[in-house]
């Protein structure tokens, strides 16, 4: 079964209190690895972003649809598959970001989370809260703001689509039979 | 796009493009078809686990052929963990492939087992969980490491996504001096390059410091490139590297040079003329210095052994300075060969009773002091000269670790001290 390529939700931007994008988001500042013995998907949302300043409070203020904004190299440091999955325990349904780190893409993937390049989102006047819609398959994004409506993302590839239709890397895997 | 101008490619985008029906440029995610997809006894039980949750009652392995496991880490298991989990792998596969494709705990290193087999050839695309895999691009083959739901995948699909590379070329020339080897020449390269100087890139080696090295030489060239942050170091198979695969595979394949006009994100060149022995200090192994300037530090242990130095090439420059001579009495000298054929070789020629005359500590073919500590770990302290290929701290237990050549490495279990190899 096909799913909606045309995503439309709340943005969060993940800033800084200066309003700057903070780069360099390490997979223990997303999900702390005190927590890794969680294996329950549900249970892993209320720890996202626990150990990001400013942004403890993170899985309070997430609603469901919400389109996460990230800056440069998100995701770096370990291979920790919960890093992901606890952003789709609480709703999130697709994260644009300036940068991932190499692991944190495969995962990403495998997991069926759509993972948007757009280089320099960060610099536009999207801030969180602004409603929004982006075209997966052509990465073009409808906004209010004219600056991130023309922005130019990387829409997703075949194989992310691939596996973003059948839901994981595994049912992608099933499908194949 | 339209008219845009098509530049020549590189080595991994030709391999790539043998390999997927989709268009190969840098940034593209492609679907890959793998010749070889195979597990470790690290990774392997989960590797396992994965396809009985997600596949249950079905068939897990596309192509059994082509499938394989080889236990290198801890072999025989020296704990129970490892021993379970070797257990689980080895049912798997003795249920599920060919006798032959399950390499088991006698068998040595698997990169280096698959490149004597004939399993992995140039131009094949294989997959494992062994983060040095990459190791195959001494042989001009595609290899990754990847974590154990990828490879899971890989064995019931036969292939896996990749995002192709950009592609780095270093050309290294020069004739290095005669105390001097490959692994002098790696670290010289990581010193040059540091932890991220390939961040995931592809690296093309080139140059007459290259054109010079044996397969052994290759090995431990493009071993080390996962440590200078690449995805793969390739060096262009010469008629030596075809000819010994042609012999182990018993297979034709195609041999894929660069075009000229290629597209390098970056083009290094480094004249290593006369270069000295160098050693990399803890913590890391981009931490390199010249071996003449830390001269005198107290060595305690000392390992010839890995996926980096452990083939027959790098025992007999060992032996050539420990012939005749005995280990410091202070210093336990640990030799362990890549493979069960390596091993063969040296019990042949005589290194084997020349290491024991040394006073060596001889070992069964695996990873050595690498991973988890086959042969023993490093107390607090304790100093550890290993041909390995990683230093960071813990890893091969509480001592200081240094990275060097098989020659400085003999060189400083003569003295009990880190000293610059005579040859
Ligand atoms: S020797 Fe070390 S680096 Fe090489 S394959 Fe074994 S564990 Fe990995």
């Amino acid at each position: 079964m096909k799913k909606p390529t045309n995503l439309s939700g709340k943005a969060i931007v993940i800033k800084d209190t200066q309003g700057k994008g903070i780069d360099d988001i390490d997979t223990d500042m997303i999900f702390h690895n005190k927590h890794l013995h969680i294996t329950d998907i549900n249970e892993m949302g209320q720890h996202t972003f626990g150990n990001l300043p400013g942004w403890e409070e993170f899985p309070s203020i997430v609603t469901a649809n919400t389109i996460l904004i990230v800056g440069k190299n998100f995701g770096a440091g370990s291979s920790r598959q919960q890093a992901v999955d606890c952003f789709k325990a609480l709703g999130v349904i697709v994260i644009i970001g300036e940068s991932f780190g190499a692991i944190y893409k495969r995962n990403a993937i495998n997991s069926g989370i759509p993972l948007i390049l757009a280089p320099d989102i960060m610099t536009t006047t999207l801030n969180s809260g602004d409603q929004m819609t982006i075209d997966l398959t052509t990465g073009e994004i409808t906004s209010e703001k004219e600056d991130v409506q023309s922005k130019q993302v990387t829409p997703l590839s075949k194989v992310q689509l691939d596996i973003y239709n059948a839901g994981n890397l595994f049912e992608y895997g099933k499908s194949l039979e | 796009m339209g008219c845009q101008i098509r530049m020549g490619k590189p080595i991994i985008e030709k391999i790539i493009a043998d390999h997927t029906s989709e268009e190969v440029a840098p940034e593209k995610i492609v679907w890959l078809d793998i010749d070889v997809r195979s597990a470790r006894d690290f990774g392997g039980a989960n590797v396992v686990k994965n396809l009985e949750t997600n596949y249950p009652g079905e068939s897990h392995v596309a192509d059994p052929k082509k499938t394989f496991f080889t236990f290198d880490c801890v072999v025989p298991a020296n704990n129970l963990g490892y021993a379970e989990n070797q257990q689980i792998a080895r049912v798997f596969a003795r249920n599920n492939l060919p006798r032959e494709n399950l390499y088991d705990v006698n068998a040595g290193i698997g990169s280096h087992v698959m490149i004597e087999k004939g399993v992995a050839t140039p131009n094949s695309t294989v997959v494992g969980t062994d983060s040095h895999l990459n190791i195959l691009g001494a042989i001009g083959a595609f290899g990754q490491g990847m974590g154990d739901q990828d490879i899971a995948f890989t064995f019931k699909t036969g292939k896996t996504w990749f995002e192709v590379p950009y592609t780095m070329r270093v050309t290294i020339d020069g004739i290095p001096a005669k105390n001097s080897f490959a692994k002098d020449v790696t670290l010289g390269v990581l010193e040059q390059l540091g932890s991220k100087g390939a961040l995931g890139k592809s690296v093309e080696f080139y140059g007459t410091t290259v054109d010079a090295l044996d397969l052994a030489g290759r090995i431990t060239l493009a071993s080390q490139v996962t440590e200078m942050g690449g995805i793969i170091g390739l060096i262009t198979p010469d008629e030596r590297i075809i000819d010994y695969c042609k012999k182990r595979s018993g297979k034709d394949f195609p041999i894929h040079k660069a075009d000229a006009d290629a597209s390098y994100v970056e083009d290094i060149q480094y004249d290593f003329g006369g270069i000295e022995p160098r050693i990399a200090l803890p913590p890391n192994p981009a931490n390199v210095k010249p071996v003449a300037e830390i001269t005198g530090i107290k060595v305690d242990s000392v390992v010839i052994a890995s996926c980096t130095n452990g083939r027959y090439e790098d025992f007999a420059v060992a032996a050539r300075i420990l012939k005749g001579r005995k280990v410091h009495n202070d210093v336990m000298m640990k030799i362990v060969p890549a493979t069960q054929e390596v091993y063969g070789q040296m019990l042949k020629n005589g290194l084997i009773e020349l290491f024991y005359q040394s006073g060596a500590i001889i070992s069964n073919p695996g990873c050595a002091s690498c991973a988890s500590g086959q042969i023993g770990m490093t107390g607090e302290g304790e100093v550890q000269i290993t041909t390995g290929n990683r230093n960071f701290a813990g890893k091969q237990g509480k001592g200081d670790t240094y990275l060097a050549s098989p020659a400085t490495a003999a060189a400083c279990a003569l003295a009990g001290e880190i000293i610059v190899p005579e040859i």
